[in-house]
């Protein structure tokens, strides 16, 4: 019963008429950054949050979340209608719901995935919920030891769901967790790697790396490609309603959508983008009913399991950040920095110490989830608009609003100077084929992990068995080791590279 | 030998040439024992690790037979040089540059500059455009966050004092 307390508390929370406009503002910017290719929720949060410094910090995080979960709606749209991934998550549903929309079947391919998102959003909002207080329980029981071991998980997790080659993602992580230790040591003092440059001696901000590497690479990316692969071409949507065959179809394909993206969420690494491939391969194997058009030409549940997995993925990764603390990809990453401007440690005292703000929060994901179906599926017409807007109008906004948000972070232009060295070497690490979400995740962990390792080892007196004497830490630690094995294997590491390619 | 791999050579160098970096870097801080960590131990573990896998990763390009060779491909310059420069000359305007007596311009130069620079990245330049779109950001800015979310920015330009 004590779930619904809580729960009654949240949603007298959520329902204030200023949470409920910063949920609509978060699920409304959220479409509109998933319907536009080329600017991710990772861009948008990272420039967003300088701007969320005057709000209340449940208000503040209730928008920030709302853009994450709404651009898993807003990426269908585009791929659905313009053959082009909105987000990285919809990578996969752009194979068979392109195929509908030739088909002049784009209406019930945007109905599905705006109802399979809808339902794995609810489902993922009920888990988070339920599994919050157990896992807080839990979480009272580590210690440095354990929290070290979950983050190398965490991390290893991250680079196995990954896309691309393995070592190179871990290579990345080392050096976001080097990047990380830039900035004045708390224990000593000392100010490393600082070049003798003061606004060093803080550290590099991680809106700077986020802005540089996501926002500023990915567009000089962009535009160096040739005009014809960002050509926009629109199909028109007649009728909405899918058929009664439709939903018979898509009904267990969701189902296992949001099954599979729950688990998926809440494992460390997890999150949107692994979820909806996982669950795009989970019904290629399934077998096709006789008379069921084929995967690649236009199949239904092509495009309602991943849609409804990344929406799960979505809400549940939200479990190890309010339950550990401990971020599991590179959006919840941004959402810790959120939480530590408000002052507030991401942990398991937030539960207790803050419950307004931990059940409003998840009582707003509920509500963000019935608006976003509300302007994704009737207000259709405007989207379809919105992707007329050509690029060449948008980049510059883009780059103008990044600007913005670095300098406002701390009314400094060091960081402006910073934003574009990043922007640079983002642009590199597209060009050699590394990718930048595990470096800003490794970048968040670097301080949480040294200290971590240096309490575990200072209660230990320097013994390192530490680690695995303990049995939650060993355990954890035995799960990381396991992850790699599974992935080294050679029918596995083949299959993954299939998934990662099929188009 | 043949580089079987561009893209994975190269990365490779570059994580090996970061890692060496960062090594010597913490190599110079007390480093202490497990026990006793000092500032440098944690950074010198993680830049011989990060040059290892470096190592590893150039050896694999020189090594392993890939399809198309991973080219890295031509670097897009023309994007490249005015995304950058939009951005540089933006905080100067917002800033200023008391190195060449260069006064704050404000927030509203910034936009117009950062908007023209930016659009000459793009394919097609066409300047009546350029300038409406500059026009609506300055404005849209100008009431989103100096107005709404009172962001504190120079605004107009700050002439005296020169």
């Amino acid at each position: 019963m004590e779930l619904f307390n809580n729960l009654a508390l949240g949603f007298g929370v959520a329902f204030t008429l200023q949470n409920l406009m910063y949920a609509f503002i978060g699920c409304l910017l959220g479409t509109v950054i998933g319907v536009l290719p080329g600017i991710g929720p990772l861009a948008t949060i990272a420039m967003l949050l300088p701007a969320t410094y005057a709000l209340p910090p449940v208000a503040a995080l209730i928008m920030l979340a709302g853009i994450y979960y709404g651009a898993q709606y807003g990426g269908s749209t585009t791929a659905v209608l313009v053959n082009l991934p909105g987000e990285s998550s919809s990578v996969v549903t752009v194979i068979d719901g392109y195929q509908m929309a030739r088909n002049g079947r784009a209406g019930p391919a945007l109905a599905a995935a705006g109802l399979g998102s809808f339902f794995a959003g609810c489902v993922g909002t009920l888990i988070l919920a339920a599994f919050a207080a157990p896992l807080t329980e839990l979480a009272f029981k580590f210690g440095p030891a354990e929290y070290f071991s979950l983050m190398i998980l965490g991390l290893i997790g991250a680079v196995v769901l990954a896309s691309g080659s393995l070592l190179k993602a871990i290579a990345m992580i080392v050096l976001g967790l080097l990047l990380g230790m830039v900035g004045t040591d708390v224990n000593s003092g000392v100010a490393r790697f600082s070049l003798d440059i003061p606004e060093l001696t803080d550290g590099i901000g991680f809106i700077v790396i986020a802005m540089g590497v996501f926002g500023y690479g990915e567009i000089i990316s962009n535009l160096g490609k040739h005009e014809s692969e960002r050509q926009v071409f629109t199909a028109n949507v007649t009728g909405l309603m899918p058929t009664k065959e439709d939903f018979r179809r898509m009904i267990p394909a969701v189902l296992r959508g949001t099954a599979l993206g729950s688990l998926l969420g809440i494992l460390p690494g997890g999150g949107a983008v692994m979820a909806a491939f996982a669950a795009y391969t989970l019904e290629k194997k399934t077998k096709l009913e006789p008379g069921e058009v084929p995967f690649g030409k236009g199949n239904i549940r092509g495009v309602a399991a991943p849609e409804a997995a990344n929406n799960a993925g979505a809400q549940t990764s939200f479990i190890p950040l309010l339950t550990l603390g401990i971020p599991p990809n590179a959006v919840m990453a941004l959402m810790v920095g959120a939480m530590t401007i408000h002052n507030i440690q991401p942990g398991p005292q937030v539960m207790t110490s803050n419950p307004e703000l931990f059940w409003g929060l998840i009582a707003s994901m509920w509500i963000g989830n019935l608006m976003l179906i509300i302007l994704n599926l009737p207000l259709i017409g405007i989207w379809i608009k919105l992707l007329s807007v050509p690029y060449r109008w948008l980049f510059p906004s883009i780059v103008l609003f990044c600007a913005i948000g670095v300098y406002s972070t701390n009314n400094n232009t060091f960081d402006i100077w910073m934003v574009a060295i990043f922007g640079v070497i983002g642009y590199l690490f597209i060009k050699l084929g590394a990718e930048p979400a595990p470096l800003l995740l490794g970048f968040i962990l670097g301080p949480m992990m040294e200290e971590y390792l240096r309490r575990a080892l200072l209660l230990s007196r320097g013994d390192w068995s530490v680690f695995v004497t303990r049995p939650l830490s060993a355990s954890l630690l035995a799960g990381a080791v396991l992850l790699l094995v599974i992935v080294l294997m050679p029918s596995v590491k083949s299959k993954r590279e299939e998934a990662f390619v099929d188009d | 030998m043949n580089i079987k791999s561009q893209k994975d050579f190269f990365s490779g160098l570059m994580f090996m040439t970061v890692g060496v970096a960062f090594a010597w870097g913490a190599s110079g801080y007390t480093i202490g024992n497990g026990a006793r960590m000092g500032p440098g131990y944690f950074p010198l573990a993680l830049g011989v690790l990060l040059t290892f896998l470096g190592g590893v990763i150039t050896f694999k390009a020189l090594v392993v037979e890939t399809v198309d060779g991973h080219k890295i491909g031509a670097f897009a310059w023309k994007p490249l040089v005015f995304i950058i420069l939009a951005n540089l000359v933006f905080g100067a305007m917002i800033g200023g540059l008391p190195s060449i007596h260069l006064p704050p311009m404000g927030l509203i130069v910034g936009i117009y500059a950062l908007t023209f620079i930016a659009s000459l990245a793009g394919d097609r330049f066409n300047l009546k455009e350029t300038v409406a779109l500059a026009t609506i950001l300055a404005v849209l800015s100008y009431l989103a966050f100096i107005k709404l979310l009172n962001l504190q920015f120079p605004v107009w330009p700050v002439l005296a004092g020169v």
